[in-house]
């Protein structure tokens, strides 16, 4: 426990500025993250009790993380945890070290006593930490060993987020520690209602959604993810824009180069932010049909807004390129979603790269020969 | 989830009913009901509902089911066309894995 609280203390000043508290929560050597109240001294040492509340810092550090801004990992360090003033029978609530997922938990825990088991997934949410195999029942069952659970609490069950069950083998964790394993539910605001009906799932908790809130929460990394590969491409449109007959035309690259750069972005907007958001309304099954489509459609009103400044091929190459770019993100937001099989993603990719490659290089040749052609 | 569907017949998920023992793991444990259980064995569902995510062929106790488990992300894909099926990874941010 020593261990843990040690590193608890580093990281917890790596993570958050706040000073000292002088609250009697202070100890030696150690800095305190905000989200602590105080400490609970149990059979296996002292444990940070976690204010249910979240606080500017916790919402600025999500926001900057979905945008992913600064640290890529946000995580905390993993060990025990309690919420209210659990005992000896309390709950065990088994969640990933990714900050967000531990706030998700401990907000929706109001009112609740429980031990929190944080496992250390190298900052990774439940689901894809599950996914690569860091959440696994070696973790679980070797914290629960290192934490000295069997002295802190009378029962001998832990109970895991269901969506962790790709990575946990529960046999495995009891196996491991001697702790049975529950699935509980998905989401951790059905937490206390699973443990209060005597940790039963209804079918509605063991389901997995994909609301529109939950959409647009997701929009901010799509956009920042098209952040670095914007970076070169719009130079080298304007570059691109300005070729003509007279070798190089700075004005021709200005007006050519800036109506390609609005077309991209609207691109992006169309494949990172409207496919997303309007994703069951949009038709096809396919992400590249749906961002193909959602293009094809901000395109037309692009064509129709630019249609008196410059002529049909100028039109259409930009259509092709805006088309490609929002069929191509919105393919990748099927990483984001979570419904979509690797078998299907493969077999949409292998045929909508080609089409989408295929557009961009006709828009290409379409863009470069007209000032020649004109 | 029934409103949102993607590609049908894609599943590589079998279940060999023979082996089940009936103890419902699979059907805890799908986030997407892909099995149902009356009766004394599980029973396929909604093939088309599986995103193959692995979670019903890790926990069965009698490898009465079998997937060929991935992440469904394009990057993650094209990550494994370059490097191969078992190096592959994703690299994004923190919204995708
Ligand atoms: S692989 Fe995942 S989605 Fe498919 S049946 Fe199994 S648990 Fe359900
Ligand atoms: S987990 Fe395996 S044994 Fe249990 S019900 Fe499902 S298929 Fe049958």
């Amino acid at each position: 426990m020593d261990n843990d609280l040690m590193a608890f203390g580093v990281r917890a000043a790596k993570a958050d500025d706040i000073p000292s508290c002088g609250d009697g929560r202070e100890r030696p050597g150690y800095r305190v993250c905000g989200f602590v109240t105080s400490f609970l001294e149990t059979p296996v040492g002292p444990v940070p009790v976690v204010s249910t509340d979240l606080g500017w810092r916790d919402y600025g550090g999500g926001f900057s993380a979905r945008w992913n801004l600064g640290r890529s990992h946000y995580s905390i360090a993993p060990g025990l945890y309690a919420v209210g003033a659990p005992d000896a029978v309390a709950p065990v609530l088994v969640t990933a070290n990714y900050k967000m997922s531990f706030d998700a938990l401990r907000e929706a825990l109001i009112g609740c006593d429980a031990w929190l088991l944080v496992v250390d997934t190298t900052g990774i949410n439940v689901w894809c930490a599950a996914g690569k195999g860091v959440f696994s029942a070696a973790q679980v069952g070797a914290l629960v060993v290192k934490t000295g659970l069997k002295a802190l609490v009378s029962h001998r069950h832990v109970i895991l987020p269901q969506l962790s069950a790709s990575g946990v083998r529960a046999r495995d964790v009891k196996k491991i520690c001697g702790f049975t394993a529950l699935f509980g539910p998905i989401r951790a605001s059905d937490v206390p209602a699973f443990i209060q009906g005597g940790m039963r799932a209804d079918t509605a908790m063991r389901r997995v959604t994909f609301t529109f809130k939950e959409r647009l929460r997701l929009t901010p990394v799509e956009l920042s993810l098209t952040g670095k590969p914007l970076l070169w491409a719009l130079p080298v449109l304007f570059l691109l824009s300005g070729i003509g007959p007279g070798i190089f035309s700075l004005s021709q690259a200005v007006t050519r180069g800036g109506v390609a750069c609005v077309a991209l972005l609207t691109g992006v907007l169309s494949g990172a932010f409207i496919t997303p958001v309007l994703l069951p309304l949009l038709p096809g099954r396919a992400f590249s049909v749906k961002g193909g489509l959602a293009g094809l459609v901000c395109g037309l009103g692009l064509c129709v807004f630019y249609g008196g400044r410059f002529d049909l091929r100028i039109l259409a190459a930009l259509l092709l390129w805006l088309v490609a770019v929002s069929s191509w993100l919105a393919m990748n937001f099927t990483g984001a979603t979570p419904y979509t099989s690797p078998t299907g993603v493969e077999y949409e990719m292998k045929r909508a790269i080609p089409l989408q490659i295929g557009a961009v290089v006709l828009g290409m040749i379409i863009w470069l020969a007209a000032p020649f052609t004109g | 989830m029934k409103d949102m569907r993607y590609i049908d017949n894609m599943a590589s998920l079998t279940l060999h009913t023979d082996l089940c023992i009936g103890c419902g793991l699979c059907t805890t444990v799908c986030p997407h009901g892909v099995f149902s259980q009356e009766g004394p064995r599980a029973r396929i569902e909604d093939l088309n509902g599986c995103m193959e995510c692995g979670a019903c062929a890790v926990n069965c106790p009698v490898a009465a089911i079998s997937v060929d488990p991935g992440v469904g992300c394009a990057a993650y894909i094209i990550s494994g066309w370059i490097h191969g099926k078992d190096k592959a990874s994703c690299g994004g941010g923190t919204g995708c894995c």
